[in-house]
């Protein structure tokens, strides 16, 4: 299962500033995004054949076209959910290894802080998507409605099957704080915390505390895919996409799948890995800096129990002092802050720091990083990618 | 405590269709029941359209004995973080039942110092509205 490793690469990748109110409008912030990504790839807009974006992302293809004067797209299409930054990678590097497009912009641009989100959708035939009906019938009357509230579920039932301890996942936003104050482009720049802060944060949805949880921001994101050819002679070195999957299984929700054997595993980020690892032809071992999905602390030791860094039940204790997920560590996470300590624009900039990793240029740079793991979506549908040189 | 509804904001209605009327018709009249295969028997929480053992679209409404005990539970007690619509603290749990499914209910009394996993609890209906009845859970014997 060789897939499409080594048949795609990202060649350029950009990220607008973080903020509390961007003052733009998400197209604007989007077009300037690729526009910024395709720069620094040193490519221009008619090199562009392909789009993909997120389906919860405001800014359709075709605003993006006339707004950019892009005249010839050949793929585009949208990946849904959490997961989406990777999936959205692994949907462009098909095209492109299948030839139905030879340069694919993925983006996201949101104004997560200073407009509301989570409006539910009314799809175009006037029924509620499937997601929103389930949570709308037989959640929300309950009171279940926040994002906050359905990881707290999980949480919940791990700690109880596990032994983990909020103590223990307080060293994941620690770190990622840690990290987030060397990076001048992110939200928290020269603002550690230390885990008597963390303990100290306010208890939103008990047993999640305020600093498990990320912010919003408005912020905007882009990378371009395209062959290995093409990415030869091209501004940057190449991050070539080795391995990188998908996963749904049996009673996977969009967020948090209460219905499941099992609600405090998951199992799609276990099979993300196998896949992943197979076609990358390398082990967890190999892997040098990983980006993980961080928009909720405690989740983070999930995965590296389903990615295969540790044991099953053993991923908060991993974390346990933060010297095995810093930099110098066994595996160090979110090097440049992630959703915790950089910013929240759902992942992407994830993909982002992976990348810069690989060129070297991270402000959290682990020295000779060959191979960079991002795992994207915790709890509901997963992707995962693996980067190297 | 009882759950406390904030008069003047709106109750969060279920959206009932074709698939999970019989479910909510019952909740109405004080039963609670699940969807039942009537081909293979498969019972499953929360509806759906087609059995997802043996795919036949012939359902039934199975009676449950409305007992299971708590599989996971939060407490909402940050009212920015939880639906302006209920006052905070309130306790949201996931009930496995005897019959093997789970469903998302609130406890109808007891507050989160007094919940537990594994607590065994069964099935209260709650009128909410005149138009409105919640199926909630309190605490049974062991």
């Amino acid at each position: 299962m060789d897939g499409i490793k080594d048949k795609a690469a990202i060649v350029g990748v950009a990220l607008s500033e973080f903020s509390a109110d961007s003052g733009k409008t998400e197209l604007r912030m989007s077009c300037e995004v690729i526009k910024a990504a395709l720069d620094d790839a040193g490519l221009v807009v008619t090199d562009v054949d392909g789009l993909v974006k997120q389906s919860e992302d405001a800014s359709d293809e075709h605003a993006i076209t006339s707004s950019m004067g892009m005249g010839n797209l050949t793929y585009f299409g949208e990946v849904k959910w959490g997961a989406a930054p990777c999936a959205m990678v692994l949907r462009s590097a098909v095209a492109v290894a299948a030839g139905s497009a030879k340069c694919v912009v993925v983006y996201r641009a949101v104004n997560g802080s200073s407009k509301l989100r989570m409006i539910p959708s009314m799809k175009t035939s006037g029924q509620m998507s499937t997601s929103d009906l389930l949570q709308w019938t037989f959640h929300s009357p309950y009171g279940l409605m926040t994002e906050t509230g359905s990881v707290a579920m999980l949480v919940r039932r791990y700690m109880h099957e596990t032994d983990a301890k909020a103590e223990q996942f307080g060293w994941v936003t620690t770190v990622c704080r840690e990290n987030g104050a060397r990076n001048p482009e992110g939200l928290y720049y020269e603002q550690s915390i230390t885990l008597e802060d963390y303990l100290a944060s306010r208890i939103v949805v008990d047993p999640l505390r305020e600093l498990d949880c990320y912010k919003e921001s408005d912020c905007a994101a882009a990378f371009v895919i395209t062959t290995p050819e093409m990415a030869k002679d091209l501004k940057q070195p190449p991050a070539v996409i080795r391995g990188c999957a998908q996963s749904m299984v049996g009673e996977t929700e969009r967020m948090n799948s209460y219905y499941r054997p099992d609600i405090a595993r998951l199992p799609e980020v276990g099979r993300v890995a196998e896949r992943m690892f197979r076609m990358a032809g390398v082990r967890p071992q190999d892997i040098d800096v990983a980006q993980l999905d961080d928009a909720y602390a405690p989740l983070v030791p999930l995965q590296l129990e389903e990615l295969g860094f540790c044991g099953r039940g053993e991923g908060a204790a991993y974390c346990e002092g933060g010297d095995r997920i810093r930099l110098g560590g066994e595996i160090p996470l979110n090097t440049s802050g992630g959703s915790l300590g950089e910013g929240h624009i759902h992942g992407m900039n994830h993909v982002v720091e992976a990348v810069r990793q690989i060129r070297g240029t991270s402000t959290g740079q682990v020295k000779g990083a060959e191979l960079a793991l991002v795992a994207t979506g915790a709890g509901g549908p997963a992707a995962g990618l693996i980067l190297g040189r | 405590m009882a759950m406390q509804y904030i008069e003047g904001i709106p109750l969060l209605r279920p959206y009932v269709d074709h698939d999970n009327k019989g479910f909510w018709d019952a909740i109405r009249e004080h039963r609670l029941v699940f969807q039942k295969c009537k081909d293979c028997g498969l019972i499953v929480h929360r509806p759906r359209p087609m059995c997802p053992q043996c795919l036949s679209t012939e359902r039934d409404w199975a009676p449950s004995e409305g007992k299971g005990r708590i599989y996971t539970y939060v407490d909402f007690v940050y009212q920015n973080a939880s639906y302006p619509g209920i006052q905070v603290p309130y306790v949201v749990v996931v009930v496995e039942m005897l019959e093997g499914v789970r469903m998302i209910s609130n406890m109808i009394e007891e507050s989160a110092a007094d919940i537990y996993i594994g607590m065994p609890v069964e099935v209260v209906f709650d009128d909410i509205a005149e138009d409105l009845t919640l199926p909630k859970f309190r605490k049974a014997k062991e």
